[in-house]
C-alpha cells in the first residue's frame, strides 16, 4: 500500500510537469493577447507605446519555454507568481479561494454519495417497482443535463418564484461578515446543484451492483438461512454493490472540478473555479499555471484514494506495487 | 483490515477533511466588519468590476473614487471644484505651470496625514514605465512635478495643455502605505486607503464591494453610513434582485428599466452621456475611405430610428463624439435622414448601380466588412441597422461579430462598430480618435483619419487657454466632420439606473463611456440626506 502510494507520487511529477507545460503551451497558441486583458477598457485608448511597455512588465513578450522555465523555478522555490487578474499574488488567490471551493465540493460530494447509495439500493430493491422506474429515468435525464443549465433552473425556481433560498453570493448583499448561518443557506442551492448533477452515477452504480449482488448465491443462501431482509441488503448485497462505486469516487473528481466551474460563475460563488474562468479568459499565466496543478493533483488523489479503498474493501485486489 | 476497520478509517478521514474545510474558510477579514449597526444604508447592483483598486493602476482616474480624492473634482455639471486642493490651480501665463496649493488637515483613513508628497508620489508613479498603467498616455503632457515645502505642489509641462487640470482629479494614493510595496500586486491593489468618503471594508471579488462612512472626511461624515455595491452581471438578476429589496438600486438596460416606471417606490434615472456609438471608416479601405461614400453614408443613416428602436428613446441622435446638448456642440451640423440626398452624392461621384443593386466604381463593387464586438447586443443591433440602411443607397455592408483580438489586426481595412465618450473636455476624446499622427496606434484613431485642417484645430483647441479660442477650434473640427466624415456616428447613449425612493430625488452626472464604478446617481451617495432618523434602516 505505501509503494503503491509511492510509486503513485514519483509518477505524478512528469505528469504534473507536462500539464503545466501544456498549459503554457495552449495559453501562448491561444488568440487571447493578455495585454489586452489587462488593461481592460483603458487598452482601447491606449497608446501603443503603452501596450509595449504593459507587455514587457508583464513578461509576455518573452518565449514559451523560458516564460514556463521562470514559472517552475520560481514556484519550485515556493513563490507562485503573480496574477495579472487578480492585481495580486498567486498564493493569496488561492489562500482566499481555495477553502470555499473545497466546502461546496465536499458538500455537493456527500450529497451525492449519500443520496445516490440511498435511493441506489431502495431501487435494488424492487427492480422495475414505481420507485426505480421513477429515479432511473430521472437519473438518465440528469446525466444529459448540463451543470449551468440545472443552476440556472434552480436560481428561477427557488431564488426568483418561491424567493426560499438566496440567488447566489457567500453571504447576503448588506452584510459584511461572513457568519456560518448565512453561508449555510447561501449553500444550499449550489452544493444541492452540483451534488444532484452528479448523483446519477452514484445511483446507477449502486442500483446495478445491488441489483446484481442480490441474485448472487451468498445472499441467496442468505435468505435462505433466514436473515433478515435488512441485513442481507444492507450487510450482504451493498458492501459488494459497493465495489464499484468506490472506483467511480475517484473517477468523479475531474468531473466535480469542471462542475463546480460551471457551478461557482453561475451563483457568483467566490471560490477557486470563477477565478480559473478567469484566468483562462485573460491568459493570466501564473495563475492558471497553478490553478492547473492542482486541479491534476486532485485527479491524481482521486485515483490513488478510489485504488486504495477498492484495495481495503475487496482483498481479492492486489495494490499494484 | 476489516469492514469495521475500513468504515472507522473512512469516517475519520472525512471528518479531517471537513475540520479542514472548516478551518480554512475562517473570514480574514471579519474584525472590520459589523460597525454600521443602527445607522442607514444604501445597496446598490453594478454591472462592473475594477481589476484593481489602486489608483496607480489606473482605478479613479476619471475622479469620483468613493475611496480616495483627487486635487480636483467635478460637480453636478461637470464644472471643476477644489478638493484635496484649497482652490483651483494658478496656471501660467504659458500655460506650461500648474500650482496647487493644498487643503490643511486632511487625513488618510489610517490616520496619517496627507501631504504635498503624497501627490508627488501618486503622479510619479503613475508615469514610471515600470508601473503596469494603461492610461499613462492621459498624463503624457506632465514634464514633472515637485512639491515646494507640505502645502504646495507644482506640475510642470511639456507643452501648453488646456485641459491639464481636468485630469487633475485623479485619485490620490498614500505614499507611506503604496510606496512601501509591489506597486503592481501590492495588497494595497485590493485593500486600498485613501483619504475619501468612505473606507473600504472588504472587497469579496466577483461578489461586491463593502464600504463604511470615514467619520473623519474632510468634507463632512456621510449620513448613509454604508453603502455596498453588489456585483451582478447578469441584467435579469440584477432586476430580480432590486425588485424583491435586496437593491436599493441598481443600473438596467432600458427594456428593464422600463418595468418599473409604474412602481411608486422607485424612481428611475436617465443619465445623459458623452457615451457614443460609431462606425470607423478607415481611409485605407478603398470604399470606406472614399469621401463621397463617407457622405453618402452619414445621411444615409437613420438616427432616429435608431434611437427610438434600439435605444428605446433613451439617447440622442449624434453627429460627432459631442452631444447635441453639450455646450461643446456647433449648431447647424446636424444630418438629418435624406436618402434621396445620399443616392445624389454616389451618382454623382461616379458609383452607379450594378445588377444587383449594389454601386460600382471603377470595377470597385461598393461593399465592405463591418465588425463588432461579439455577445455586445447594443453593439449588434448598431451594425445591423446600419448596413441595412447603407443598403438602400445601394452600399453592401457584411457584419461580422469577432473579439477584439480577431478585429485589431483588421482594423486598418475593415470598418469597426466602436465606442467610446469622455465628457471633462472635448480634447481627450477628439484628439485620440481624430489625429493624423495617432493613426493605428494602439486603438486610438482606429479610422486612420486625415484631414490637415481638423489637426490643425485639435492641436490649437488643446495648446490655448481661451475658452473662445478652444470653442472656435472644436467648431471647426465638427463642420470638417461634415465635408469629411472618417467616422458614422450614430447615438449618444443614456444610462438608466433605478433607485429606492426613500432617498429622496437624486442627481446624476453627465456620465462617460466607461461604466465606472460610481457612475449612476450614486456618484454623490456621501451628500445623500437619509429620511429621518429610525425606521428606514433595512
Amino acid at each position: 500500500m505505501a509503494r503503491m502510494t509511492g510509486r503513485r507520487a514519483l509518477f505524478a511529477v512528469p505528469v504534473l510537469l507536462t500539464v503545466t507545460f501544456g498549459v503554457f503551451a495552449v495559453a501562448a497558441a491561444s488568440p487571447f493577447d493578455p495585454v489586452k486583458a489587462y488593461a481592460g477598457t483603458a487598452g482601447l485608448t491606449a497608446s501603443q507605446e503603452n501596450l509595449d511597455q504593459l507587455r514587457a512588465n508583464l513578461g509576455v513578450d518573452q518565449p514559451l519555454v523560458a516564460r514556463w522555465w521562470n514559472w517552475l523555478t520560481s514556484a519550485l522555490q515556493g513563490d507562485l507568481g503573480d496574477s495579472s487578474v487578480m492585481r495580486q499574488p498567486v498564493a493569496d488567490v488561492i489562500a482566499e479561494r481555495l477553502g470555499w471551493s473545497v466546502l461546496l465540493a465536499a458538500t455537493a460530494f456527500l450529497i451525492a454519495i449519500l443520496l445516490g447509495t440511498g435511493l441506489g439500493v431502495l431501487a435494488a430493491r424492487r427492480p422495475g417497482g414505481w420507485l426505480d422506474r421513477g429515479v432511473s429515468s430521472a437519473a438518465y435525464t440528469l446525466e444529459a443535463a448540463p451543470a449551468f443549465w440545472l443552476g440556472l433552473l434552480a436560481i428561477w425556481v427557488f431564488a426568483l418564484k418561491l424567493d426560499v433560498l438566496p440567488a447566489g453570493g457567500l453571504t447576503d448583499t448588506a452584510s459584511e461578515t461572513i457568519t456560518f448561518g448565512q453561508v449555510a443557506s447561501h449553500l444550499v442551492l449550489p452544493a444541492a446543484v452540483l451534488g444532484v448533477s452528479q448523483l446519477p452515477w452514484f445511483f446507477l452504480y449502486v442500483r446495478q451492483g445491488v441489483t446484481d449482488a442480490l441474485a448472487e448465491d451468498p445472499v441467496r443462501g442468505a435468505r435462505a438461512r433466514g436473515l433478515s431482509e435488512r441485513t442481507v441488503l444492507l450487510g450482504h448485497a451493498l458492501r459488494s454493490g459497493m465495489l464499484p462505486m468506490l472506483t467511480l469516487i475517484g473517477s468523479r473528481v475531474p468531473e466535480l472540478i469542471t462542475g463546480a466551474l460551471l457551478i461557482e460563475t453561475v451563483f457568483s460563488w467566490p471560490g477557486i473555479a470563477a477565478a480559473t474562468v478567469q484566468a483562462a479568459t485573460s491568459v493570466d499565466f501564473s495563475l492558471l499555471a497553478a490553478l492547473t496543478v492542482l486541479a491534476t493533483a486532485a485527479v491524481l488523489l482521486g485515483n490513488l484514494l478510489s485504488d486504495l479503498l477498492y484495495g481495503l474493501a475487496d482483498p481479492r485486489v492486489a495494490f499494484d506495487g | 483490515m476489516t469492514a469495521r476497520s475500513i468504515r472507522g478509517a473512512v469516517a475519520a478521514t472525512l471528518v479531517t477533511a471537513l475540520s479542514l474545510t472548516a478551518a480554512a474558510c475562517s473570514n480574514p477579514d471579519s474584525s472590520t466588519g459589523g460597525s454600521a449597526t443602527g445607522s442607514t444604508s444604501a445597496v446598490v447592483g453594478i454591472a462592473y468590476e475594477p481589476e484593481s483598486l489602486s489608483p496607480l493602476l489606473g482605478y479613479g482616474k476619471d475622479g469620483n473614487s468613493k475611496i480616495f480624492d483627487g486635487l480636483l473634482a467635478l460637480d453636478a455639471d461637470m464644472q471643476l471644484r477644489p478638493a484635496l486642493a484649497a482652490a483651483l490651480p494658478e496656471v501660467s501665463a504659458d500655460g506650461l505651470t500648474y500650482t496647487y496649493k493644498l487643503r490643511q488637515g486632511v487625513k488618510f483613513s489610517d490616520g496619517e496625514a496627507f501631504s504635498a508628497e503624497d501627490v508627488v508620489f501618486t503622479y510619479r508613479t503613475i508615469l514610471d514605465e515600470k508601473t503596469n498603467n494603461a492610461s499613462r498616455a492621459e498624463l503624457d503632457a506632465v514634464k514633472d512635478v515637485t512639491a515646494k515645502g507640505e502645502d504646495t505642489v507644482v506640475f510642470t509641462l511639456k507643452y501648453p495643455y488646456a485641459p491639464f487640470a481636468q485630469r487633475t482629479v485623479l485619485a490620490i494614493a498614500p505614499e507611506h502605505i503604496a510606496g512601501k510595496q509591489d506597486v503592481n500586486n501590492g495588497a494595497f491593489t485590493t485593500r486600498p486607503i485613501g483619504t475619501g468618503p468612505y473606507v473600504l471594508t472588504k472587497w469579496s471579488k466577483g461578489e461586491k464591494l463593502s464600504f463604511t462612512a470615514n467619520p473623519h472626511y474632510w468634507d463632512g461624515e456621510p449620513e448613509v453610513k454604508k453603502f455596498t455595491m453588489a456585483i451582478i452581471k447578469d441584467d435579469d438578476v440584477r432586476a430580480t434582485r432590486l425588485r424583491s429589496g435586496d437593491l436599493d438600486g441598481a443600473i438596467l438596460p432600458p427594456n428593464l428599466a422600463k418595468g418599473f416606471a409604474d412602481d411608486k417606490a422607485k424612481k428611475t434615472y436617465a443619465a445623459t452621456t458623452y457615451d457614443y456609438r460609431t462606425v470607423t471608416l478607415p481611409s485605407h479601405n478603398k470604399v470606406a475611405g472614399d469621401t463621397a461614400v463617407r457622405r453618402a453614408l452619414d445621411v444615409a443613416v437613420d438616427r432616429e430610428t435608431m434611437v427610438k428602436a434600439i435605444l428605446n428613446g433613451d439617447g440622442r441622435p449624434a453627429y460627432g463624439p459631442v452631444p447635441t446638448d453639450s455646450e461643446w456642440f456647433t449648431k447647424g451640423t446636424e444630418r438629418p435622414h435624406d436618402l434621396a440626398a445620399a443616392k445624389k452624392i454616389l451618382d454623382e461621384a461616379g458609383w452607379k448601380p450594378g445588377k444587383d443593386g449594389i454601386r460600382v466604381k471603377d470595377g470597385v463593387r461598393a461593399a465592405f466588412p463591418l465588425w463588432y464586438l461579439s455577445g455586445d447586443k447594443l453593439r449588434q443591433e448598431h451594425a445591423l441597422a446600419y448596413a441595412s440602411d447603407a443598403k438602400k443607397a445601394g452600399i453592401d455592408i457584411r457584419t461580422e461579430a469577432g473579439t477584439w483580438e480577431v478585429i485589431e489586426p483588421r482594423m486598418k481595412h475593415d470598418a469597426v462598430l466602436a465606442g467610446g465618450g469622455s465628457p471633462a473636455d472635448p480634447d481627450f476624446d477628439q484628439y485620440t480618435l481624430l489625429k493624423s499622427s495617432l493613426a493605428g496606434d494602439g486603438f486610438n484613431n482606429m479610422a486612420w483619419y486625415d484631414n490637415k485642417a481638423v489637426d490643425a484645430a485639435i492641436e490649437a483647441g488643446r495648446r490655448s487657454g481661451e475658452p473662445a479660442e478652444r470653442k472656435k477650434a472644436y467648431d471647426t473640427v465638427q463642420r470638417e466632420l461634415v465635408k469629411n466624415p472618417g467616422y458614422t456616428f450614430l447615438t449618444h447613449i443614456d444610462h438608466l439606473y433605478v433607485v429606492d425612493d426613500r432617498f429622496g430625488a437624486l442627481t446624476t452626472q453627465v456620465e462617460p463611456h466607461d461604466h465606472g464604478l460610481a457612475s449612476g446617481p450614486w456618484w454623490n451617495v456621501e451628500k445623500w440626506k437619509t429620511e429621518s432618523a429610525g425606521g428606514t434602516d433595512k
